[in-house]
């Protein structure tokens, strides 16, 4: 199991070269950087080389995985609101699309790697097409963060849960405010997917459906990406292959 | 057949200030004392004037009264003949107004005012500037920051010199650096009266605009530059150099500025909590300070005004009131467009005006090279940025960023500013035709070029909360990820700086409980009262143009044991509270009191017109209210609709227990309650089919059931806020709250 980048723009070679980075979970990044005759040690090590948009690996990690108190220790997330919530989407089965559900104990680097496949930021070459699978790609990721119970449907409750954890740093008037908050998101989730509802009707949670129409606006597919260093990422493109 | 008296009347009292005391306009023509005053001294005492002509004395003020009227009304005009504005951008409609009212006055034999430099640096430019800083939207500038930076100093860079080279051959290389720093900036003034009108997408705008406003740190050192070396000759290395230098003090210097007084404005706000009339002087006086003492050490005016505005604004929004929040932002916007049209117009009247020395060869060439230059900088600009940049821009968005590189006043005035004469006309004119090719030709087929490359426009949305939600959710997201890879990307940074702003500035500047308060619910609090005013002015009358849905709270919470129909239990001592007062505020219509109870119904199949009327108008209001939920009322002022009714009705709505205390005038109605609003709002299955007659927007038609109490309760304490007698002719839609 691998993680390889082509990086094109690296300044001071001439031909496309390989590199591979390393970063430690638990404290801070190492970069490696391993010209390619390594490489393909690495690659014979394993059966599955993972392309993917976010290039870090490590060398203990490939035998080693993490548990939830690992994620919880790193310091810098302590400020972070809604930590609980981005660490339960790494051990989150559905994030890794082969269409399994609940949680994992402890991830190992594939894991990783396919939730930080989400983060991809498209390209000039991206279609429209593709354009359009990234964005249910990472509407479906913010879905599955909201919709704990796994059934399909963000309910009033858990939108408040998840407002609450997004106010969780600010004290009283965040818990205050929250529910009100989540309530009038609900409702204009539902008015403006399901307009007429008599008033017997029970809007039973938003759906993906309306998930994406909601926030359609957003443009998730430029907004949810995390950019790594200035690594070209024109070239950087995610699948699995075996090698 | 107004504005012609008033035109003639404006040229009468120009051609009058050459007989005396000349202090508009050029400041070099010569002055001498009127003679006027003279005659009436000798002789013998004259009788007392009963009614006398004092012209002079109120000369000043009057004439530039009359100015300001003349271009109000002209604004005014345009609008009135729809078909030449959808053409024709004001902005060429109101320099074609100058080129006439300066026609008009040459052909008089006055001389027409030109537009004199001090008055529009000084007093016509920092409200515009002022508007469009203060309103600046931050998330796409900062986002953006970095490709309107490039553009705007590496691209007016290339521009001039590129400019200046080329001409080397008409004049000497540093007249023609010269000229070219002058003509290579784009113009705030003219992007903004452009772009406003048509509407393009929120990234290409921000683009030009925010080039248009950063390169003025560039086009002023280039300026000096030039002019200082034009007189010396030559350029030396360690003046290049000196230049280099020069600009990051300008540009840095001028921010820092407008940061010191947006601080400062920011923290005076703090303390206005009594004195809320002039909360709206210290924000214009401090931003026009900071653009003043930015002048005085010739740094970048501009930059150190929108660095005010957009550091004073957060905190001083949070300070001030509702009232003055508006009255900035309609000072702004009147200021600014009443400096926008007077500068036009003097355009055209200083075209007609001026000296000029026309050569064909070198205003030929200035235009094409302007055009080239423009076309050559975006294509290669965007080639290098494109490669840094997430959301690449297209071919599309290059040609509308070089299109709409619009020159105008400011490139003017610097000219005038110019002091060597034969030069100076020939600058002028060249200045001038570039500005009217600009503004009129590209200014005038843009809209069509945009329709016809089918460019983004705006979207037109308006706040949501789920958008608002979730943009935070995914900044604290992405911060989260970027923290988990150790990667101190961007969300960190801004992640840091926003907590900063939290755990500092905001205690200092901000006054009272609001210096803590989570930017959502502010944005929600600020919904919330925008609903409100909404509220408000729907029940004069006004239109709301909002969806139909027919969603209300109790579509969406959760009635548990309450889902079946409940037999609702009100007390009978509170019926009886409810038609009293129905009865003390409905006018000439028949009581009924509708509610599914246990009692007895009064149904009246014949309903009243108006009766009718003020049903859709109380299920809309309820509708309305249904959706409106009130965060508690914390110490910040709101205003009194708020407190007043809605909250109360916000009592029995509520279906959760009520554990937020709400100081309502109403006592706090006990649990019981809420199985009696439950069975209040569950309605017959003639409820839908009235809501869809409700839909169709016609006359009254026969309903066979009325809404039941709460809607009448509601419209009654709404009615009495509003102060509004009875039903009226309300036929809008009602809409969610948030759609």
């Amino acid at each position: 199991m691998l993680l390889v980048i082509e990086h094109k723009f690296f300044p001071f070679k001439k031909k496309r070269e390989q590199m591979c980075m390393a970063v430690n979970l638990e404290t801070e990044i190492l970069f490696m950087l391993l010209p390619i005759n390594n490489v393909q040690q690495f690659l014979n090590l394993s059966k599955h080389v993972l392309y993917c948009s976010v290039c870090f690996m490590i060398m203990d990690f490939l035998l080693s995985h993490y548990s939830r108190e690992n994620l919880e220790n790193i310091p810098a997330l302590a400020n972070n609101p809604i930590r609980r919530q981005i660490i339960g989407a790494f051990f989150d089965k559905r994030n890794q699309h082969q269409n399994e559900v609940g949680s994992f104990e402890e991830i190992g680097f594939e894991q990783f790697l396919m939730v930080m496949s989400h983060f991809r930021p498209p390209t000039l070459k991206t279609t429209e097409e593709e354009r359009e699978t990234m964005r249910k790609e990472k509407l479906r990721f913010l879905f599955n963060m909201h919709d704990t119970d796994n059934d399909g449907t963000i309910t009033l409750e858990e939108y408040r849960k998840a407002v609450e954890e997004l106010l969780s740093k600010s004290g009283a008037i965040g818990q205050e405010a929250a529910k009100a908050i989540a309530d009038a998101a609900m409702l204009e989730v539902a008015s403006t997917n399901v307009p007429h509802m008599a008033p017997d009707d029970f809007y039973e949670g938003i759906t993906f459906e309306h998930f994406e129409q909601i926030l359609k606006g957003l443009e998730m597919e430029s907004r949810m990406h995390i950019r790594f260093l200035d690594v070209d990422t024109t070239t950087m493109h995610c699948g699995r292959s075996t090698s | 057949p107004w504005l012609l008296v008033l035109l003639i009347l404006l040229c009468w009292s120009v051609t009058d200030t050459k007989r005396v005391n000349e202090t508009w306009g050029n400041p070099a023509r010569a002055t001498q004392d009127d003679p006027h005053h003279q005659t009436n001294s000798t002789g013998h005492k004259k009788a007392f004037p009963v009614l006398s002509f004092h012209y002079e004395e109120v000369k000043k003020p009057l004439e530039i009264s009359l100015w300001i009227l003349l271009a109000l009304l002209m604004k005014l005009g345009f609008h009135i003949i729809p078909r030449v504005s959808n053409v024709v951008p004001e902005s060429c409609l109101l320099i074609f107004v100058g080129l006439l009212v300066g026609g008009i006055i040459k052909a008089i034999g006055g001389e027409a005012p030109g537009l004199d430099a001090k008055l529009f640096f000084y007093y016509l430019l920092p409200p515009i500037i002022l508007d469009a800083g203060y309103f600046l939207p931050i998330r796409p500038f900062t986002e953006n920051l970095g490709t309107i930076l490039v553009f705007a100093v590496v691209g007016t860079l290339w521009n001039a010199f590129f400019i200046g080279g080329m001409m080397y051959g008409v004049l000497d290389l540093l007249s023609c650096l010269l000229f070219g720093s002058i003509i290579s900036a784009v113009d705030p003034v003219a992007v903004l009266a452009v772009f406003e009108e048509i509407h393009i997408n929120e990234l290409l705008h921000i683009l030009v605009f925010g080039e248009s406003l950063l390169n003025d740190a560039v086009t002023v050192v280039l300026y000096h530059l030039f002019k200082e070396f034009a007189h010396a000759g030559t350029v030396t290395v360690a003046d290049a150099f000196l230049g280099v230098v020069c600009f990051f003090v300008v540009s840095l210097g001028g921010i820092m500025v407008g940061a010191i007084y947006g601080i400062l404005g920011a923290f005076t706000s703090r303390f206005t909590a009594h004195t809320r009339v002039i909360e709206p002087l210290f924000v214009f006086l401090y931003s026009y300070m900071a653009y003043l003492s930015a002048e005085v050490f010739h740094l970048s005016g501009i930059m150190s005004l929108i660095a005010c505005g957009v550091v004073m604004r957060p905190y001083v929004e949070a300070n001030i009131s509702h009232k003055s929040y508006t009255t900035i932002k309609y000072f702004l916007k009147m200021w600014s467009s009443v400096s926008e049209t007077l500068i036009f117009i003097f355009l055209g009247v200083s075209t007609v005006a001026g000296p000029h020395a026309w050569n064909w060869t070198f205003v030929i060439v200035t235009v094409i090279l302007c055009l080239v230059s423009r076309v050559l900088g975006v294509i290669g600009l965007t080639y290098i940025i494109n490669k840094f940049r997430i959301v690449k821009l297209t071919k599309k968005d290059q040609f509308i960023v070089a299109y709409g590189g619009l020159r105008g006043a400011i490139a003017f005035s610097l000219g005038f500013l110019l002091t060597d004469s034969d030069m100076k006309n020939l600058f002028l004119t060249a200045i001038i035709t570039v500005i009217f090719f600009t503004v009129f030709v590209q200014g005038m087929t843009i809209r069509p070029l945009v329709e016809l490359l089918a460019v983004k426009k705006k979207k037109e949305s308006k706040g949501s909360i789920n958008e608002e939600i979730h943009t935070q959710f995914l900044d604290h997201l992405l911060t989260g990820i970027e923290d988990i890879c150790g990667h101190y990307g961007h969300h960190h940074w801004k992640d840091k700086l926003n907590r900063f702003n939290k755990a500092y500035v905001k205690r200092w500047l901000i006054r009272g409980e609001r210096s803590t308060e989570p930017q959502l619910i502010s944005f929600y609090n600020k919904m919330e009262m925008k609903q409100a005013m909404m509220l408000v002015e729907s029940g004069s009358a006004a239109k709301l143009p909002t969806i139909v849905s027919s969603v209300s709270m109790q579509n969406i919470q959760t009635k548990g044991p309450a889902r079946r129909r409940a037999i609702p239990s009100i007390s009978k001592s509170r019926e009886e509270e409810i038609r009293k007062i129905l009865r003390a505020n409905l006018q000439k219509t028949r009581q009924r009191l509708r509610s599914y109870s246990r009692h007895d119904l009064l149904i009246d199949p014949f309903e009243d017109v108006s009766e009718v009327r003020f049903r859709k108008q109380r299920v809309e209001m309820e509708r309305r209210m249904s959706h409106y939920l009130t965060v508690p009322a914390k110490s910040q002022e709101t205003p009194p609709v708020r407190k007043v009714c809605f909250e109360s009705e916000h009592q029995i709505y509520t279906y959760d227990d009520s554990e937020s205390p709400r100081g309502s005038a109403q006592a706090s109605r006990p649990h019981p309650s809420s199985p009696d609003a439950v069975s209040l709002l569950d309605e017959s299955p003639q409820r839908p089919s009235q809501r869809g007659a409700l839909r169709t927007r016609g006359d009254a038609e026969v309903r066979a059931k009325a809404p039941d109490d709460k809607e009448e309760q509601d419209q009654l304490k709404l009615s009495r806020c509003l102060s509004d007698p009875g039903p009226k002719k309300d036929e809008e839609e009602d809409g969610s709250f948030l759609s």
